[in-house]
């Protein structure tokens, strides 16, 4: 991440010197951070409400109830998270919030994830297997129907919007595998090694 | 099918609204409301918690995309996705996914505006955005809320899986369409 975040300053300012955009650049840095601050109370709202929701379910025991159902898959995905344990059926709600395209659900609920898996790690500032995993499943996108792009494309007067659904669900399938594989595989490379005190900085 | 969809994905939330507390109040004799209230709370302080992370990374990306430095990238990109016959006017829409979903959205206006959406680079662009996400905004705000500082592999692993949905996205549209 520091790498990434450095490189993209760095780009910016070198490209902003050389093409004369600097006005534009630094505008935009404030612009940016004023929007990042709306957007993050903005969330605030829809978490408040479906973490609500959740509460609620997770006393009725429906949150475990999901979790045991998919207790197999989630077994290969979190080896080391135990089978009853809160952070899958937050998992599960995430993965189900974002299949539908309920973004504004799916944050809330892979927060709250993020937060229970963080109770099992041993080293608050380093990830586990399990949040590489997670994340990786997460930014690979799983929905079903990309609903936001459908609007787009009734917008734009499209003869049939929805004739990408079919294609779009074969290649989020493919790019969550290959995420999901991948976040498997990195985990052992010596590079990215849990319990290397250098492993972590790479990224 | 597309008004079924409209119309479904209208009755989620209300349906959960209203079927988890039923069942709950119902079946399971809970205080809905107390419950409610508890898990709510929580959501206040994950909002705040992630508000640094997320200026960090929407302040350097923003940053990139009014320098221009993303027209420099695609032209550098170009002769190897010409190669492999991948439509240079879809590259910005490959390029700018991970790091910026509204941005995005605007990059596929434009798309649709000049080539129209039924066209081989409007599907493919439609077809893009459903399998990649905005990856740097996700890893930013998960692992923000919880202060990890030491991603590990989750970013090449992410970003592995975007390039894959654009590349599967690519081949889908030229078997499908």
């Amino acid at each position: 991440m520091n790498i990434v975040w450095l490189g993209l300053i760095v780009l910016a300012v070198l490209t902003a010197a050389i093409r004369g955009t600097m006005p534009e650049v630094s505008s935009a840095a404030f612009l940016s951070a004023k929007s990042a601050v709306e957007l993050a109370i903005g969330l605030i709202g829809a978490m408040a409400l479906f973490l609500g929701l959740m509460r609620v379910a997770q006393d009725a025991g429906l949150v475990q109830a999901l979790a045991r159902a998919l207790r197999p898959l989630f077994r290969w995905l979190f080896p080391k998270v135990p089978a009853d344990h809160p952070a899958l059926g937050a998992i599960a709600l995430n993965i189900g919030a974002n299949m539908l395209g309920l973004g504004d659900a799916a944050t809330p609920m892979g927060l709250k994830a993020m937060q229970e898996l963080q109770e099992l790690n041993p080293d608050k500032e380093t990830a586990t297997d399990a949040m590489c995993t997670f994340l990786a499943l997460n930014s690979s996108s799983v929905q079903l129907v990309p609903a936001m792009v459908i609007g787009l494309r009734v917008a734009a007067g499209s003869h049939n919007p929805s004739e990408i659904i079919i294609a779009a669900i074969l290649a989020t399938t493919c790019s969550t595998v290959v995420a999901v594989l991948a976040a498997k595989a990195f985990s052992r490379l010596p590079l990215f090694r849990q319990d290397d005190p250098q492993g972590g900085q790479a990224a | 099918m597309k008004d079924f969809l409209n119309a479904a994905a209208h009755w989620v939330v209300p349906l959960l609204l209203l079927g988890i507390p039923l069942y709950a109040y119902a079946f399971r004799k809970i205080r809905v409301y107390e419950s409610f209230i508890e898990g709510a709370k929580e959501g206040f302080w994950i909002g705040v918690k992630i508000i640094p992370y997320l200026v960090g990374i929407l302040v350097a990306i923003g940053m990139f995309r009014a320098s221009g430095a993303m027209d420099l990238l695609v032209g550098l990109l170009r002769p190897l996705t010409s190669l492999v016959g991948f439509p240079p006017e879809a590259l910005p829409v490959a390029l700018l996914r991970p790091l910026s979903g509204s941005g995005t959205l605007g990059l596929i206006s434009d798309v649709f505006k000049t080539f129209g959406p039924d066209g081989f680079i409007g599907r493919l662009v439609s077809v893009m955005e459903g399998s990649t996400e905005t990856t740097f905004y996700v890893l930013a705000i998960y692992f923000g809320s919880v202060a990890i500082r030491k991603t590990r592999h989750a970013l090449p692993a992410s970003l592995l899986g975007d390039l894959t949905g654009v590349v599967a996205a690519y081949i889908v549209c030229r078997l499908l369409f």
